[in-house]
Order: structure tokens, then C-alpha cells, then sequence
């Protein structure tokens, strides 16, 4: 495990090292189980990667001399049994002194502020270029809303965005909304978090440079299911990409066979909360599910998207997610079955 | 020079100690009791604070255990979801207003009057006042684990996090009575505080004994009254938010509502500017009981009196303008990130200042390893850390990667647990004779030391690391494959040894009250008044008004060959 942890830091001390020599692309991390912030795969998480470096080799410093001062001072000036029972020396200060360990921290907020402020202007005030793609991202309880205004897509859970690169940039530029309380959009491979605030719009920006899936969760407690608002990130290459999003613009697949289950979509309360497009459900309280099958995971990254997942998530969400918003519709077995039919169809 | 217009200090404070044989005859439990809950006398109130601290200290710290038991493995089933969050929200707000709070105004109450050798506070009837209103405060809080679910069911309790953030606590997202409770309860901690401070600072700035002009009072009381200053600024902007959030939840206001077109970000600013400067007010005390153990252990006088005093205050000053460095994530301009990164890297200076004038005091001097000492050690090495990562978090880049995970969970533990609770316990060890007459056993109070600061050092160093991979704060579980499970079991394990530890200081302080070694008046040859009367002191502290000529009155009368007030500018 800390091996594990070590090796990574490795790689964010190489990134540091590349940074501050000023060459290109200073980080090759691909996607990690474990997203740590050490490992950036985009051009944010690894501007931040650098200064985060450089901080901690200044508190690392200042650590060092203090702590050995302290050590120094405890070993050298330990009453003694040899000791008479006089008092030590009495010294009340020194203004040269005090001067000396004020000025120098002044000096030190100096270099570190100014690096900061570099970063702050250079990460939040990046110019948006004509290639960027738009992604608006709600925040819902318990889950995440993705709408590609330009592409007429609407997903939920798992975003996909197409991998950029140094020679074709393709930054991804997100809006972030809230639909009901505050989340917050952490992926820490790829950006440091933005809140998603009702009435607050906020931007963030990825380029993301290793293909992959990237991991990250809701960072702003929301409510009792704030631990299962699991991010997924999905880079895709420019051919996965554009296969997904000719997928995602289709409507719902109309097959005559699970006519079964879609009545009981329609008719049960199912569509007051979710839509498929191309059929009279448009309820937009849930994620949208004209492409379920096209995600892996349902309920926010929470379970695999198999059948049975499917079937028993419809069946007591709160098996999966205790307190999630979805209730249990109280179908019985057929109609579970005609149900999962149908949903299984919307590929 | 000191002036030359003080007489001779010695011969007064040699009055002050009162020679009269105590009364005889046992009272009943019922007089005892009685004595207590009408008491205004500002020592039995001290205790009271420190003891109704003290309890409360369990409570969060069950709540706390209860915490890292489901978090020492992935998708564990010990709490619920529901019970979790109850239990993170109440175990800050426990910790923060019942616990931090209480202990040190316990501290202040008991020590102030004594150290300016006054024989109460200003307003000693106030005081009852507001020990007794912050102590309904809590029983108020805890009550909503048994009222707080209203019509919606039974067993509720606040659920939203010490933060509260709008719109969660909106009717529409919590509904029942839990959030209300949290509410009320801190604006009623709150009158009591405000009570308290008020009096801190009344009672340093009127009561002060003959000689003692305010660059002679004890650093201990410059900093409660700075800290009690800070307590009165801060307390208004929480009162004034929880009463615009009471308003929207009945009387259909709007200020937060964000359905009605309220702000959200509104919320956070009240919290925080209420929040930040509350972190100040606990550690300032911690701050407080450093300037009087390190140099009383270290057989040396405070090295830069007057810098410790300007740098008390000047935290206290900029602590008011770093707020929204707990908003960096809300999504400010880049220019106010830019400004709150600078103002919160300035409160390093001061704070620096301090540190290296500790390591002053003890440069030179001949160094005690009591155990309050030894906590006292402990302390500044750990606030060190906690200053580091502090600025760390300052850094607003940074903080973006940070901010909400349990790097920052470590963070501010550190500060909390690393120095508030260690000086606390230093503290205690040190003033614990004064109080009682009686000494805590060093042999218990060194396992105490050692496995508290073991244990917190598994913890809360440990902590720091699923933070930089990824998890953050307020989640009742987490993915199995992350590769946060080892990480978060190490920490869990590190929050039993702490618990152990206090134990252990728990039976310390039974054991030592029913036989520990005497203490005398002046056990650990020091030199402020409160050690110039008996332990425990009478209830008129002095039997006539000390009359001090230096900063350290007890140095002048056991070294009247070289008295401070010869060197004092």
C-alpha cells in the first residue's frame, strides 16, 4: 500500500521536476484505481501537481529547522541532576531578534504568495479555445445530470470526454449547476474540485491526456447518500468518442418485443421522474435513461450494470443506496421482470 | 527601568495569603450540591466549565470512535448512513461549542481573576448567568436525539454537518425538528459565551490588582482577553445566521432558500466568518497556557513579552479577514482567491513569531520534563505541523485538490486535537494542585502523555494520506478497490489508543483527588499570583490586595536580589 503510494509520489516528483524546468507534458500518469492528486492526467491537476511541490519542499524546509531547533534546544537545555538549584540566566527578548525571525517568514509569504497567485490566474483565468467541448454538469441528490448543449445529449453518471492532447488540444469546459443542495465535482487526476452551488453557476476545465476511466466523488456533504455520489470519468479517443456521441443522439430504441415492460415504464410512475427520449417519459427529477445500457454502472457508480443490479435496484433501491431518493414502486415480480426487459433494451 | 513609584512588591503579596484555619464540620451532599448550582464564584464556575467540557469530551469522543469503527473498513455496515451523519454532525458541533469552548472559558473564569489578583470577575452574577445558559445549550443540543424527529418518526438528531450548508438545511431537504434544535441550541450556547467574554474582558481591563498595568499582566491574560474580544466578533455574525435560517424555516423567509432565489454562498460566508476566527478562539487559549508552562518548566522568564502580546493580537486582527479561504472551492473570482491566499499565509508571521519565541524561552534554560511539560512540548511540535499544513491549504491551487478531503480532516485535527486538547491537558496537569490541593500522579500522567500522543500521531499523520488519494470528508463509506482501507484502519486503530489514554487521565484525576501527594501553595515554583494563595484558594482568592511590581510577582519575592521590575522597560 504505501509502496504503492510511494511509487506514485515518484511520479508527482517527476512531474515537478519536468514542471519546473519548463519542458512540455510533465506528467504521464494514466487512470488510477486510487485518484490520487499526486498522479495528474490534465493540465490543471498537474499545474496544481507543480505547485504543490514547491510548497512542500518550502513547509518541508522550515519544518526541518524548526523541529531540529526544538529537538537541540530540549536535548541541550534538559535540567540536569548535576545541576545546583540556582535559576538559569533570565533573558527577556531581543527586538534584533524578533526582528530577524519576523522578517524572514515576510520574506518566505512573499515567494509563496506570488508562486500562488501565478497559478490561481494561470489554472481559473485559462482562455477557453475554440476546440473546447461544453459539458453542463447538475448536481443532483444523489446523482450527476451531464447535457452536451451542443451535441443534444443528455447523460447521467458517467461522463464522457474526448482525450486532448498537446498537438490538438480538446479541453472539456464544464458548467457546473445544482439542482437542488451544494455538491462539489472532484476528480482529482484531472482538476482540483469546483462546488456546485444552486443560484452559482461555476466552471472548471479538464484536458485530459491519458485515455481511460477516472474516479473521483461528490466532495460537498449533500445529504445521507453524499458517500454514493461516485464520479466516473470516461476519456475516450477521438473514434470512441465520436461512436458515443452518434449513440447518445439517437432516441430510445422502440423494440415491439419488451412492450410489456414499457407499459409498465409508462404506466407506473417510472416516468414521472425519468425520461426516454422518443417516448411519452420525460420526467427529468431522475438520471435520464434513453441510453441506460450504454453506462456501466447504475445508481452514481454505486453497482455494476448487470440485469440483476438492475432488477434489484428497481426492486428496494435502498439494498444499493439507503436513502436514495428513487422509491422502492412496490412492482411485483412480473412486472420486475417486464421492467428490467424493457430497460435492458435501451442500449 | 521599571518606575520607581511601586513600593517593594514582596511584602504585600506575603498579606495575600490567608492564614485563617478552614471551617470545620462536613456539609451534606445536599449542601454541596446546592453550593455549586447557586455558586457565583468564579473558581467553582471555572470548574464547572471544565468539568461539563470534560463530559461532553466523552460524549464526541464516543461519537468519534463510533466514527472511525465504520470507516476502519470499506462498505462496512457498523452505522447507517442516516446514524453516521448524526453522529460526524453532532461530534463537531460537541467538540467545537461544548467541548472547546467550554474548557477554555473554563480556564479563563478560573485562572484570570486569580492571575491579576482580583478576588472574582467583574460581574460575577453574569457568570453564573452564562455557564448555566451555555450548559442548557447542550442539554438543548442532545435533547434532539430524543424530540428532534417531530411527526416524522422517532430518533433523529442534526444531520447536516457542523457546517449546516444551505439549502441542506432548507424545510425542503431536512425536514423535522433536528436542524432546528442545532439552531437554537448554539444561539443559546451563544448568549452564554458572549456572557463570558464579556466578563474576560471587563474583568482584566477593571480588576487588575495595584502595579499591575497592562504590560504586567500575565501573557495568559492578554490572550483571554484577546481571545475574549475575538469571541465577541465572531459570536454575532453565527447568531445572526442561525436566526435568518430559523426565519426561513418558519416565517417563510428567503435568505438562504435558494428555491425563492436566496444564496446558498450567503450561508457560507456567515458560517465562516463566524468559523475562522472560532478556530483562533480555541487555540488562542491553547496559545494562552504555553506562555505560562513553557517558562515556568524552562526556569526562565517569557522571551519577548511585548512581541507575544503583538503577535496575540495580530492574529486575533487578521484572523478576521481569512475566511473564505474555506471558500475556495465555491468559486470566487481568481482575484479574491488570490486575496484570501495572501491574508491567510500572513497569519503565519505572528503565529511563527510565537513559536520561535517559545523555543527562546526554553533556549538557555533548564528544562523540566513534567508531563505537563512534556504536553506542552508536544504541543508546539504538533501546532508546528498543523501551521504547515495550514499554509499548505492556503495555497488556493492547491486547496482546490485539498479542500474537503481528509487532508484537511487531518489538518484541522492537528490544531484541535495536536494543540488545543494537548495544551488543555498540559494545562490541566499544570493548574490541577492549584484547584484542588492536590497533585496529579506523574507516573499515570506520563502513560497518559505517551500513548495519547502515540495515539494521535497514528491517527491524525496517518490521515493526511487518503486525503492526497482522493477521499473526502463526510462520506459513511468508500469503494472497496480506492486503496483507502489499510490507510483507514491504521487511523482508526491510532482513535482507540487515544481513547485509552484519556481513560487512563480520567482515572488519574479520581485517583489523585482521593490520594495524591499533596501540593502546597506553590508546587511548581512559579511565578504568577495565583500562586501566592493557598490550594485551593479561598473564596475570596486574597485575603487583601496584592500589590505586584513586574510581570512575574513571586520571581521578585524569592529573588529579591534580582527582582524583574530592575530590567521590565
Amino acid at each position: 500500500m504505501l509502496r504503492h503510494w510511494l511509487r506514485k509520489t515518484r511520479y508527482g516528483a517527476q512531474a515537478a521536476v519536468l514542471a519546473a524546468l519548463g519542458s512540455g507534458v510533465a506528467f504521464a500518469s494514466g487512470p488510477q484505481a486510487t485518484p490520487s492528486i499526486f498522479a495528474p492526467a490534465s493540465t490543471p491537476a498537474a499545474q496544481i501537481n507543480s505547485v504543490a511541490y514547491f510548497v512542500l519542499e518550502i513547509t518541508g524546509a522550515i519544518f526541518f529547522v524548526v523541529a531540529g531547533l526544538l529537538t537541540y534546544v530540549l536535548i541541550r537545555y534538559r535540567a540536569r541532576d548535576t545541576d545546583d538549584n540556582s535559576e538559569p540566566a533570565q533573558i527577556y527578548g531581543s527586538n534584533q531578534v524578533e526582528l530577524a525571525w519576523t522578517v524572514i517568514p515576510v520574506l518566505i509569504v512573499v515567494v509563496l504568495f506570488l508562486t500562488t497567485a501565478r497559478m490561481i490566474f494561470a489554472i481559473q483565468d485559462a482562455p477557453k479555445p475554440k476546440s473546447a467541448l461544453d459539458v453542463t454538469v447538475v448536481g443532483h441528490q444523489f446523482w450527476w445530470e451531464y447535457r452536451y448543449p451542443d451535441l443534444g445529449i443528455v447523460a447521467a453518471n458517467e461522463l464522457h470526454v474526448p482525450l486532448s492532447s498537446k498537438d490538438s488540444p480538446k479541453p472539456t469546459f464544464l458548467k457546473l449547476l445544482s439542482a437542488d443542495v451544494d455538491h462539489s465535482y472532484w476528480v482529482p487526476q484531472l482538476s482540483g474540485k469546483i462546488d456546485l452551488i444552486p443560484n452559482h453557476p461555476n466552471e472548471l476545465w479538464i484536458d485530459p491526456l491519458q485515455p481511460g476511466l477516472y474516479y473521483g466523488q461528490c466532495a460537498q456533504f449533500c445529504g445521507v447518500e453524499h458517500a454514493k455520489m461516485l464520479l466516473r470519468v470516461y476519456v475516450d479517443t477521438p473514434e470512441e468518442f465520436a461512436a458515443w456521441v452518434k449513440n447518445q443522439q439517437q432516441p430510445g430504441v422502440q423494440d415491439p418485443s419488451v412492450a410489456a415492460g414499457r407499459r409498465v415504464f409508462e404506466t407506473q410512475a417510472c416516468m414521472n421522474c425519468h425520461a426516454v427520449r422518443g417516448t411519452a417519459a420525460t420526467g427529468r427529477f431522475g438520471p435520464d435513461l434513453t441510453h441506460l445500457m450504454s453506462r456501466d454502472t447504475i445508481a452514481s457508480g454505486v453497482a455494476p450494470n448487470t440485469k440483476e443490479n438492475l432488477r434489484q435496484w428497481i426492486k428496494d433501491p435502498d439494498s444499493f443506496k439507503p436513502g436514495s431518493l428513487m422509491p422502492a414502486m412496490q412492482l411485483n415480480d412480473e412486472q420486475l421482470d417486464q421492467l428490467t426487459a424493457y430497460l435492458a433494451t435501451l442500449k | 527601568m521599571a518606575d520607581s513609584t511601586f513600593p517593594n512588591p514582596a511584602a504585600p503579596i506575603h498579606g495575600a495569603l490567608d492564614l485563617t484555619p478552614p471551617a470545620l464540620g462536613r456539609r451534606t451532599l445536599l449542601e454541596i450540591l446546592h453550593s455549586w448550582i447557586v455558586t457565583v464564584d468564579h473558581k467553582k464556575l471555572g470548574l464547572l466549565y471544565v468539568l461539563y467540557g470534560t463530559f461532553f469530551m466523552l460524549v464526541g469522543g464516543a461519537e468519534a470512535i463510533a466514527i472511525r469503527i465504520q470507516l476502519a473498513r470499506p462498505n462496512n455496515h457498523f452505522l447507517s448512513p442516516q446514524v453516521y451523519n448524526r453522529f460526524f454532525t453532532m461530534h463537531g458541533t460537541t467538540m467545537v461549542f461544548l467541548v472547546g469552548m467550554t474548557i477554555i472559558f473554563g480556564f479563563g473564569n478560573y485562572l484570570v481573576p486569580l492571575m491579576i489578583g482580583a478576588r472574582d470577575m467583574a460581574f460575577p452574577r453574569l457568570n453564573a448567568f452564562s455557564f448555566w445558559v451555555t450548559a442548557f445549550g447542550g442539554l438543548l443540543l442532545y435533547y434532539s436525539f430524543l424530540g428532534g424527529s417531530g411527526l416524522y418518526g422517532v430518533g433523529n438528531a442534526p444531520d447536516v454537518g457542523w457546517f449546516a450548508y444551505a439549502p441542506l438545511t432548507a424545510r425542503a431537504f431536512s425536514p423535522g425538528h433536528a436542524t432546528d434544535y442545532w439552531a437554537i441550541a448554539l444561539i443559546v450556547t451563544g448568549f452564554g459565551t458572549v456572557g463570558t467574554a464579556l466578563n474576560i474582558v471587563a474583568t482584566a481591563f477593571c480588576m487588575r490588582c495595584k502595579g499591575m498595568t497592562l504590560m504586567r499582566m500575565p501573557l495568559f491574560v492578554w490572550v483571554m482577553v484577546v481571545d475574549s474580544a475575538l469571541t465577541l466578533i465572531t459570536i454575532t455574525p453565527l447568531t445572526a445566521a442561525q436566526i435568518m435560517l430559523l426565519i426561513d424555516r418558519y416565517l417563510g423567509g428567503h435568505f438562504f432558500d435558494t428555491q425563492a432565489g436566496g444564496s446558498a454562498l450567503a450561508w457560507i460566508h456567515f458560517f465562516w466568518i463566524f468559523g475562522h476566527p472560532e478556530v483562533y478562539v480555541l487555540v488562542l487559549p491553547a496559545f494562552a497556557i504555553a506562555n505560562e508552562v513553557i517558562p515556568t518548566f524552562s526556569r526562565k522568564a517569557i522571551f519577548g513579552y511585548p512581541a507575544m502580546v503583538a503577535a496575540s493580537v495580530g492574529i486575533a486582527f487578521v484572523s478576521l479577514g481569512v475566511w473564505a479561504h474555506h471558500m475556495f472551492t465555491v468559486g470566487m473570482t481568481s482575484a479574491s482567491n488570490a486575496f484570501f491566499t495572501l491574508s491567510t499565509m500572513i497569519v503565519g508571521i505572528p503565529t511563527g513569531i510565537k513559536i520561535f519565541n517559545w523555543l527562546a524561552t526554553m533556549w538557555g534554560g533548564r528544562i523540566r520534563f513534567t508531563t505537563s511539560m512534556l504536553f506542552l512540548i508536544a504541543f508546539v511540535f504538533q501546532f508546528l505541523i498543523a501551521g504547515l499544513t495550514g499554509i499548505m491549504l492556503s495555497v488556493s491551487p492547491w486547496d482546490w485538490q485539498l479542500h474537503n478531503s481528509y487532508f484537511v480532516i487531518a489538518h484541522f485535527h492537528y490544531v484541535l486535537v495536536g494543540a488545543i486538547i494537548t495544551a488543555i491537558f498540559g494545562g490541566m496537569y499544570y493548574w490541577f494542585p492549584k484547584a484542588t490541593g492536590r497533585m496529579l500522579d506523574e507516573t499515570l500522567g506520563k502513560w497518559h502523555f505517551w500513548l495519547f500522543t502515540i495515539g494521535f500521531h497514528v491517527t491524525f499523520d496517518v490521515m493526511h494520506i487518503p486525503g492526497i488519494l482522493g477521499m473526502p470528508r463526510s462520506i459513511y463509506t468508500y469503494e472497496a478497490n480506492r486503496g483507502w482501507g489499510t490507510l483507514n484502519m491504521i487511523v482508526s486503530i491510532g482513535g482507540i489508543i487515544q481513547g485509552i489514554a484519556v481513560l487512563i487521565f480520567l482515572w488519574n484525576i479520581i485517583v489523585s483527588l482521593r490520594s495524591g501527594k499533596e501540593a502546597g501553595n506553590d508546587p511548581w515554583d512559579a511565578w504568577t499570583l495565583e500562586w501566592a494563595t493557598s490550594s485551593p484558594p479561598p473564596d475570596y482568592n486574597f485575603a487583601t490586595e496584592p500589590v505586584v511590581g513586574s510581570r512575574r510577582p513571586l520571581w521578585d519575592l524569592k529573588h529579591p536580589e534580582d527582582p524583574d521590575w530592575k530590567y521590565e522597560a
